[in-house]
C-alpha cells in the first residue's frame, strides 16, 4: 500500500525523488505560463483566467486520484500528510498572501519559475519572500499566539461540513466546471485576444462533461477501509464467515500456562484497555488493525492470536478485517471479555458455548464434551484455581503496563 | 515576443498528476515557501548561531529539519523547480532578463511592489503553514479543511483588493 516513503524509500532517495518531482513541477508551471506575473494577475482582472484553470484542474485531478486510489486500497490516507488546521492562522495567512499575490503578481512557486527564466520582478519577489520569512521569524514571539490558536488537527473539509467525501468531491468538481464556463465567457468579453480564443469549444465541452461524470462516480467511492468495515460488520457477512473460537477456559489455561504461542489482541478502546486488560495482551483497536505498525504482531503465523473485546461481535469484526488483510491463525474469545472476567474472576457459572449462532462442527464437538458432568466439575475446579492466579497476574500486569506500540515514522509535510 | 503556452487544462491535468504522484510516493504534497523558510533558517543559524538557538522560531525549525535546513525535502524540490522552469524556458525559447509590469507603472515601481508582495507572501505563508502550493493546492488534493480555507482567503482577498490596485496591472 502506498505511500512508499515512511517504509520503503530511504530519506536519501527521497531527496532525489524531491528533485525529480520538482523538475516536473517547475517545467509544467513554466509551460502553463505561470512564470509571467502579468498572466497570473490576469485572473483578478478577467483578462486571463489561466491561474484558475490550471489550479482548479490540478486540484481536482489530484483529489480524484487520491479518492480513487483510496477506494482501491492502494493509498493509505492515514499515512498521507493532511495539512493541519489552525483556523485564525489559516484565514489571516490567506488574507496576507492574497495581498501579496495581487501586489506582487506572483506566489512563491511561480516566482521561482519566473526567476529561472530570467524575470527580474520574480527575483525581487523571491527576495521579498526571504525578507518576509525573516521578519516573521524575528517577530515570532508576537505572532506565536495567533499562529497556534484553535488547533483543530488534521481535519478534512467534508467532515468539517458534515457531508461524505464523495459528495464534497462532486460539488467541488461542479463548482470547477461552472467556474471554467463562466470565466471563459468573461475572458472572451474582457480580452477577445486572450487564451480562451484558441480553445476548441467541442473538446472543452466534452472534457467538462467527462470530469462531471468522474465527479458522479466519486460520489459512490468510499474509502477502502470504510468499505471493508461496512462489508464485514454486515450481519449476514458475519454469519456467513466463521472464525475459530477459543473458550473461556482454554484462554485462561493458556494465560496461566504462559503459552509462548499465544498472543492476545485486545480490540477495545485504549481507555478500556488501560482500565483493565489481560496479562500480556496487546491493544490494537479495531480501526488500527490496518496500520502497518501492527503487521509484525499480527503477521506471526505460528502464534495463536486471540482477539478479545467487549463482545463477540466486536471481536469477530476485528478478526475478519485481520483475515481480509491476509493475517492468519486468528481466533476470537467466546462471548467476549466481560463473560471471561465473570467466569474466571468472579466465578459465575458461564457456559463454554459460544453465543454466536454460527457454530462450526469442530466447535460443536467441543460443546458436547463440555456438557459432560465430570467435565463440569473439572471446569469448576480449574476456574477456582485460575481465578486466584489470574487475578494476581492481571494486577501485576497492570502495574507494568505500557502500550507496546512501536513508534511509527509519520510523513512530515508542510510548505 | 509572442509565446504560446500549454493549454491550461492540460497543464492543470499534468500538474495534478505530478501532485498525485508526489502524494503516492512520498505521502506529502508539493510546496515552495518551505524552501524559502529553510534558506532563511540556514542563513540565520550560520551567521548568528546564538540568536538562532535562543529564538523559538529558528530552534523549532532547526529541530524539525534535523539541524540541516538545506537537506530538506522542499529544498531539493525547489531546486528541481528551478531546473524544470529553466528547461521549459529553453524548450519554449523564453529565457530573457525582463521585468514584466502593467502599462501605467515604471520598472522600478514594479520591482518595489514585487518585493513588497514577496514579503507579504513570505509572512502569510508562515501563518498559514504553506503557500499556494503547499497549503492551497496540496490541501485541496487531500481535502484539508485548513488548506481549503487558506485557498479561499488568498483568492477572496485577491479579488477584494484587485480594484484598488488596478493601476499596477491594467
Amino acid at each position: 500500500m502506498f505511500p512508499l516513503v515512511p517504509n520503503l524509500i530511504s530519506d536519501e532517495l527521497n531527496l532525489i525523488v524531491a528533485l525529480v518531482i520538482g523538475i516536473a513541477f517547475g517545467f509544467i508551471l513554466e509551460q502553463a505560463g505561470f512564470s509571467s506575473s502579468k498572466k497570473l494577475a490576469g485572473v483578478f482582472y478577467g483578462y486571463d483566467f489561466t491561474v484558475l484553470r490550471v489550479f482548479f484542474t490540478a486540484g481536482v485531478t489530484a483529489m480524484s486520484g487520491v479518492i480513487i486510489l483510496g477506494y482501491l486500497g492502494w493509498l493509505d490516507i492515514d499515512f498521507v500528510y493532511i495539512n493541519p488546521t489552525f483556523l485564525q492562522a489559516a484565514i489571516l495567512g490567506g488574507v496576507i498572501m492574497g495581498f501579496g499575490f495581487i501586489i506582487g503578481g506572483y506566489c512563491p512557486g511561480t516566482s521561482i519559475t519566473g526567476m529561472a527564466i530570467g524575470k527580474i520582478d520574480a527575483m525581487f519577489f523571491v527576495g521579498g519572500g526571504l525578507i518576509g520569512v525573516f521578519a516573521y521569524a524575528e517577530m515570532y514571539p508576537w505572532f506565536e499566539g495567533i499562529t497556534n490558536a484553535s488547533a483543530l488537527g488534521n481535519i478534512r473539509i467534508f467532515n468539517s461540513i458534515g457531508i461524505s467525501q464523495g459528495l464534497f468531491a462532486l460539488i467541488l468538481i461542479a463548482v470547477a466546471v461552472g467556474a471554467f464556463m463562466m470565466t471563459t465567457m468573461i475572458e472572451k468579453k474582457v480580452n477577445p485576444e486572450g487564451p480562451a480564443k484558441s480553445f476548441n469549444t467541442t473538446h472543452h465541452r466534452l472534457a467538462g462533461v467527462g470530469i462531471l461524470l468522474v465527479g458522479i462516480a466519486l460520489l459512490f467511492l468510499p474509502d477502502y477501509k470504510e468499505r471493508l468495515f461496512n462489508k464485514i460488520s454486515n450481519e449476514e457477512f458475519l454469519r456467513a464467515h466463521s472464525v475459530k473460537e477459543m473458550t473461556t477456559d482454554e484462554l485462561a489455561f493458556r494465560i496461566i500456562d504462559k503459552d509462548p504461542k499465544l498472543t492476545i489482541i485486545d480490540v477495545r478502546s485504549q481507555n478500556e484497555f488501560a482500565a483493565m486488560a489481560l496479562p500480556g495482551s496487546i491493544n490494537i483497536e479495531q480501526k488500527q488493525i490496518f496500520q502497518k505498525e501492527f503487521s509484525e504482531v499480527l503477521g506471526q503465523r505460528h502464534k495463536k492470536k486471540v482477539f478479545v473485546g467487549n463482545n463477540e461481535n466486536e471481536e469477530r469484526i476485528a478478526a475478519l478485517i485481520a483475515r481480509e488483510l491476509g493475517y492468519e491463525n486468528i481466533h476470537v474469545l467466546c462471548n467476549g471479555l466481560p463473560s471471561f472476567m465473570s467466569a474466571i474472576i468472579r466465578l459465575q457459572p458461564v457456559t463454554n458455548q459460544c453465543s454466536f449462532a454460527n457454530i462450526s462442527s469442530e466447535n460443536l464437538q467441543q460443546h458436547i464434551i463440555n456438557v459432560d458432568a465430570q467435565q463440569a466439575i473439572d471446569t469448576e475446579r480449574f476456574r477456582t484455581k485460575a481465578s486466584i492466579t489470574l487475578a494476581a497476574m492481571i494486577k501485576v500486569a497492570k502495574n507494568s503496563m505500557a502500550k507496546p506500540t512501536k513508534l511509527v515514522k509519520k510523513v512530515a509535510g508542510g510548505c | 515576443m509572442k509565446t504560446t503556452y500549454m493549454n491550461p487544462y492540460l497543464a492543470g491535468f499534468l500538474l495534478g498528476l505530478t501532485l498525485l504522484a508526489t502524494i503516492v510516493i512520498t505521502g506529502r504534497g508539493l510546496g515552495a515557501s518551505g524552501a524559502i523558510k529553510s534558506a532563511v533558517v540556514a542563513t540565520v543559524s550560520t551567521i548568528a548561531p546564538t540568536h538562532a538557538h535562543e529564538s523559538t522560531f529558528y530552534s523549532e525549525n532547526l529541530k524539525s529539519l534535523h539541524d540541516n535546513p538545506l537537506k530538506a525535502w522542499l529544498v531539493f524540490e525547489v531546486l528541481g523547480v528551478i531546473i524544470g522552469g529553466f528547461l521549459s524556458g529553453v524548450v519554449s525559447d523564453r529565457l530573457n532578463f525582463v521585468t514584466e509590469r502593467g502599462p501605467r507603472i515604471t520598472n522600478s515601481m514594479r520591482l518595489g511592489f514585487a518585493l513588497i508582495g514577496g514579503l507579504l507572501f513570505g509572512m502569510g505563508a508562515q501563518f498559514a503553514r504553506g503557500c499556494t502550493s503547499g497549503a492551497a493546492l496540496s490541501g485541496m488534493a487531500v481535502l484539508s479543511t485548513g488548506g481549503i480555507i487558506t485557498m479561499m482567503a488568498i483568492f477572496g482577498t485577491g479579488y477584494a483588493v484587485a480594484y484598488f490596485v488596478r493601476k499596477l496591472w491594467i
